[in-house]
């Protein structure tokens, strides 16, 4: 074990963490931030989907000590970003959300999409949430809430 | 488990014995399992020495460029490569895991080795002894194996632009976050005369179908190499016979060897009519 720093939304943090320690697992056990959920540990799920230098990745994919240096944002520093803040208010009315474990995931996912591209066809958007998994919904509201939000965005 | 972030390449090559860690789509995995504890990992992730991409008459990718970076770098050259990359993973997935990773870690599942195959494509790797240059053909040596000594650096791979007549083909279970059950690219190089077609996850390393390729090089002769191929149903069976002939394929948990035979002589024709009708 040795003391880590990085830069986690918009702060410098420190924790102790294991070498070998993934982003998640420091994330949530270092410095109790557990809004991203840690499930698979292998990059299938998205359900800790963070924003590393700006790009979506899998928290769970990123080798902590690694990230020093880099730009770390999680859905809870996505907390008052107006894309985000949309997604969200569309996941609620859409029902997209069920038990709620993949939520957050989801929710980065389509904000990064929709920071890039606010008016995603159907193929587009399917190809944006391919690396996050729902085990309740059946995707459909999931797919809706996406639609309503690109909508009011666009508005 | 010791830990270096190189910040440059010689960093990167100080330790022969380390392991590189790039994307982390393959390693992190066994680490977060338990299954991997490297004595010494060294990040290479964002190294700008690994990261040039140059696209033209002989393209050239970055070790360390990402598959996102790849599908951004490439647009619509050398379309086999951007089929492939398409297919890897997920958005998340392809951001992190990148071409020398791919290399690197030369999974007989890698999707973009059997492109690279059919590309002729040519390996570059960096120790502090200098550069190698390694043909694909020669480069992977079985599963997980191949020619890269320890302490060796993938550091790009590099082909001719060989035009738009190719396809790159993947069974899995649905179109993303997949492993392929078996996978094929086909390059059609009508302007240098050449055929290659290459099989993945249905052997130990990735497959030249040769006799495959002398079959097509035949039909591309008859009908013109700068015209449209439209081959008949029974050479089109038989270019699918011969490419499924080539493989080598076992029972696993993603797909019986019956199957990933069937499907290849499907792959292979549909590639050869998508290939044919590009001119």
């Amino acid at each position: 074990m040795s003391s880590l720093r990085l830069h986690v939304n918009g702060e410098e943090v420190e924790a102790e963490a294991w070498e070998g320690e993934s982003l998640l697992y420091f994330l949530r056990e270092g410095l109790g931030r557990f809004g991203s959920k840690n499930a698979c540990e292998q990059g299938e799920c998205g359900s800790c989907s963070v924003l590393l230098d700006g790009r979506l990745v899998c928290a769970c994919l990123v080798l902590a000590a690694a990230a020093a240096g880099s730009e770390i944002v999680t859905i809870e520093g996505l907390a008052g970003d107006p894309i985000t803040a949309a997604v969200q208010r569309a996941m609620v009315e859409a029902g997209g959300v069920q038990c709620g474990f993949c939520t957050p995931g989801f929710v980065v996912s389509l904000a990064d999409l929709l920071r890039r591209n606010r008016n995603p066809d159907e193929y587009e958007l399917r190809e944006a949430l391919s690396g996050n998994l729902c085990r309740c919904t059946g995707y459909l509201r999931i797919f809706e809430a996406a639609r309503r939000a690109a909508a009011e965005l666009r508005a | 488990m010791k830990v270096t972030v190189a910040r440059s390449l010689e960093e990167a090559l100080a330790d022969p014995e380390a392991i590189f860690l790039a994307g982390g789509t393959d390693l992190m995995v066994g680490v977060n399992f338990g299954r991997e504890r490297p004595e010494h990992v060294v990040s290479i992730r964002g190294l700008s020495e690994l990261g040039d991409t140059s696209v033209g008459e002989r393209v050239r990718i970055g070790g360390g460029v990402d598959y996102t970076r790849v599908l951004d770098a490439l647009g619509e050259h050398s379309p086999a490569l951007v089929q492939a990359a398409r297919t890897i993973g997920s958005p998340q997935i392809r951001n992190a895991g990148t071409i020398g990773g791919n290399l690197g870690t030369c999974s007989p599942a890698g999707d973009t080795l059997p492109v690279l195959a059919a590309l002729d494509a040519e390996v570059i790797l960096r120790s502090p002894a200098g550069e190698r240059r390694v043909p694909f053909s020669e480069f992977m040596l079985g599963p997980r194996k191949s020619a890269r000594r320890p302490g060796e650096l993938v550091e790009a791979v590099e082909w001719l632009d060989a035009g738009p007549s190719q396809a790159f083909l993947k069974a899995g279970t649905r179109n993303a976050m997949v492993i392929a059950v078996a996978n094929l690219a086909l390059v059609v190089d009508r302007a240098r005369k050449a055929v290659r077609v290459a099989l993945g996850s249905v052997g130990p390393t990735i497959i030249r179908a040769l006799e495959a390729e002398d079959l097509a090089r035949g039909l591309f002769e008859e009908s013109g190499w700068e015209r449209p191929l439209r081959p008949s149903q029974a050479a089109a069976a038989r270019f699918g016979e011969l490419a499924a002939g080539a493989a080598r394929p076992i029972d696993d948990q993603r797909g019986s060897a019956i199957y990933r035979r069937h499907v290849v002589a499907v792959m292979a024709r549909r590639a050869l009519a998508r290939t044919g009708e590009v001119a």
